[in-house]
């Protein structure tokens, strides 16, 4: 299936939006790497819904308007999104960075929305289990640290990336800076506030997630409150990657299952 | 010339072995390399050299802020200048300087300047700087927005020195009911400023103009660099209209005179090997965490770094021969500077007379031969 790339302007700000597949909407917030390339996982569900993939405001082709400076400020500004393209019933999966946006919007507007999937999301923290650092890591360190299988970080580090890529990465790399460099990937009032999530929601997290500490996910599950969790193994921070099929059937039975 | 004698305060007991199988000497470097016996020592033994530039008849005499690294002993460098201003008398006490973007309330570093100014009765010179890439890492500030905070915390301490408190302070980042300096600086309209810098262009733009004509630093940079960031200082300053005096163009590099250029060398070379290689070792991540610079910064330098290759650890030659450190006998050293003179009439002269693991009685000697020899020669 062939993604199609088009772009919405909503106040003003161009948002580069992927989009394949028919049925009920999907929409995937992208985590600190943006949207390099279509994925077999958004593949697998376009066969079933429509699966609308937004680079968010200061990532990759999106504007990035120095008027959001926040995770709390751009979950507004999806909240605008959403209503303005018309949105409605909508599955929503967040991952990392994503799935902290996700959380946030949650909290404050939940109304076109029916579910939600976090794949390794960040937002909360336990004291105590620091993330790691990949501010801190070289570019082979902080690509390898994002797998549990090594062959995916091989395949990637295989290829130079082109100049265009690299002004991408660069770009990206500021905007996730401004978003989560302190506190380090959290928002202290994201927490007490999880219980306003009154979705049924899934928790996906790999076993050997170097990023986002598997024990996170135990207080995602305490903290939504109709949520249920499945820890992969032999898995990363990008379990939607790393396990792309089993992953999008976990999504495909959970939405069918309990969120239809 | 106007003649400061710096020092970074380096640990020098540091186990350089020990400290290369960790990523860096900042941030990550264990602590537990520190030792306080010898740490405190080491204190005695820097203040000693700082003080002893006032006997030699230097003007200044400066200290800076680095954080978690045993590259400089300094987190606190206000806490020395303290120190400093009750064994002086006459020297002005240059702090090269305080990092703005890193505190929560920019009053307090406006306070603690103002207490130094009185304390001293108006040897303060005010360095201001955004600090380097790895102490957002140490602090958690946000490299994102270094440079609003750095702008809007300069723009706020200049108003505390100048303005009758009490008054509101309005910002982005800094917000503050109540503006109401006790003590008000001693010097009147406040503290000479002056900006080290590695040389962005935004920070030349910034300091040369014709509000502020701030006294501009360039640190630890080959020859050739140094006089482009001090003419591109040069032309800004044009372009706005006026002529830069000797006084707003400054230089701060490591030096060593010794009889001859080989006993200079002997005594020295490893020296500044050490700070080269082992005390100033950080990651690409580490000094340029993203936002740090601007974007077009950023790939610059990428750009300059790949076209280096790998270097390999910087030898005291090639430090040298780039004119990044003067090192050799009093004539070598003097024409180093005096083709400095020549190529950009820089008028501050930054001296790290003490620099790696340089000893006690080397450091003594170089300030010594330094003021006998060099000093008297860069008298206007």
């Amino acid at each position: 299936m062939s993604a199609e790339t088009t772009s919405l302007n909503i106040r003003g700000v161009t948002v580069k939006l992927h989009r394949c597949g028919r049925g009920p909407a999907l929409l995937f917030l992208h985590g600190a790497g943006g949207v390099p390339q279509w994925l077999p996982f958004f593949d697998a569900l376009a066969e079933h819904y429509e699966v609308l993939v937004p680079e968010h405001p200061g990532f990759g082709g999106s504007d990035d308007p120095p008027w959001i400076t926040s995770i709390p400020d751009l979950a507004m500004f999806y909240l605008d999104l959403v209503e303005e393209a018309g949105l409605d019933g909508i599955h929503l999966i967040g991952n990392s960075l994503g799935g902290w946006l996700a959380a946030e919007i949650l909290v404050r507007d939940r109304a076109r929305f029916r579910s939600l999937v976090q794949l390794a999301p960040a937002g909360i923290r336990v004291k105590g289990v620091p993330c790691g650092d990949n501010f801190i890591w070289g570019p082979e360190e902080a690509l390898r640290n994002l797998y549990h299988d090594q062959g995916f970080a091989d395949r990637i580090l295989a290829t130079a990336p082109t100049e265009a890529q690299l002004d991408v990465m660069l770009r990206n790399r500021f905007t996730v800076a401004k978003f989560g460099w302190q506190p380090r990937w959290f928002d202290p009032d994201l927490e007490k506030w999880l219980h306003r999530i009154k979705l049924p929601a899934l928790v996906v997290w790999g076993e050997d997630d170097k990023i986002m500490p598997p024990a996170f996910a135990a207080l995602w599950r305490e903290r939504l409150p109709d949520a249920r969790l499945v820890m992969v193994e032999a898995c990363g921070h990008l379990p939607h990657v790393e396990h792309a099929a089993l992953v999008a059937g976990h999504v495909r039975d959970f939405i069918e299952g309990v969120a239809r | 010339m106007k003649l400061v004698s710096f020092h970074l305060m380096p640990y020098r007991p540091l186990d350089l072995a020990a400290a290369a199988k960790h990523r860096s000497a900042w941030v990550v470097l264990p602590n537990n390399l520190y030792d306080p016996v010898k740490g405190a020592e080491e204190y005695e033994s820097h203040i000693d050299a700082l003080v002893y530039a006032e006997a030699l008849g230097f003007d200044a005499i400066g200290v800076n802020e680095h954080h978690q690294t045993a590259y400089g002993l300094m987190p606190a460098p206000n806490l020395i200048a303290g120190a400093l201003i009750q064994r002086t008398k006459r020297v002005q006490i240059a702090i090269l300087g305080r990092a703005l973007p890193l505190v929560n309330n920019p009053v307090y570093i406006a306070e603690e300047f103002a207490m130094l100014d009185n304390l001293s009765k108006g040897r303060i010179i005010a360095g201001f700087v955004r600090g380097i890439g790895s102490e957002y890492h140490a602090s958690g500030a946000n490299p994102y927005f270094s440079h609003q905070r750095f702008h809007e915390a300069h723009d706020l301490i200049i108003r505390a020195w100048t303005e009758p408190g009490p008054f509101a302070f309005d910002g982005d980042h800094f917000n503050l009911r109540y503006v109401n300096l006790w003590p008000r600086p001693y010097q009147a309209p406040h503290p000479p400023v002056w900006i080290p810098s590695q040389g962005s262009s935004e920070t030349v733009a910034w300091a040369s103009h014709p509000d502020r004509k701030y006294p501009f630093l360039v640190t630890f940079s080959s020859a050739d660099l140094v006089a482009r960031y001090h003419n591109t200082y040069r032309d800004k300053a044009r372009e706005y209209g006026y002529e830069a005096a000797p006084g707003q163009l400054g230089w701060a590099c490591p030096i060593y005179v010794a009889e001859t250029d080989e006993r200079a060398r002997a005594e020295a070379g490893r020296a500044v090997e050490t700070l080269f290689n082992d005390f100033l070792r950080q990651t690409f991540e580490m000094l340029m965490p993203p936002g740090y610079t601007s974007m077009a910064s950023m790939k610059n330098f990428i750009a300059n770094r790949r076209a280096l290759g790998n270097v390999g650890r910087l030898t005291a030659e090639a430090l040298i021969d780039s004119g990044t450190a003067l090192i050799g006998s009093p004539k070598t050293v003097l024409a180093g500077i005096e083709k400095m003179r020549d190529r950009t009439g820089f008028g501050i002269l930054v001296a790290l007379l003490q620099f790696g693991i340089l000893s006690d009685a080397l450091t003594r000697r170089n300030m010594e031969t330094f003021a006998a020899e060099i000093m008297p020669k860069l008298r206007d």
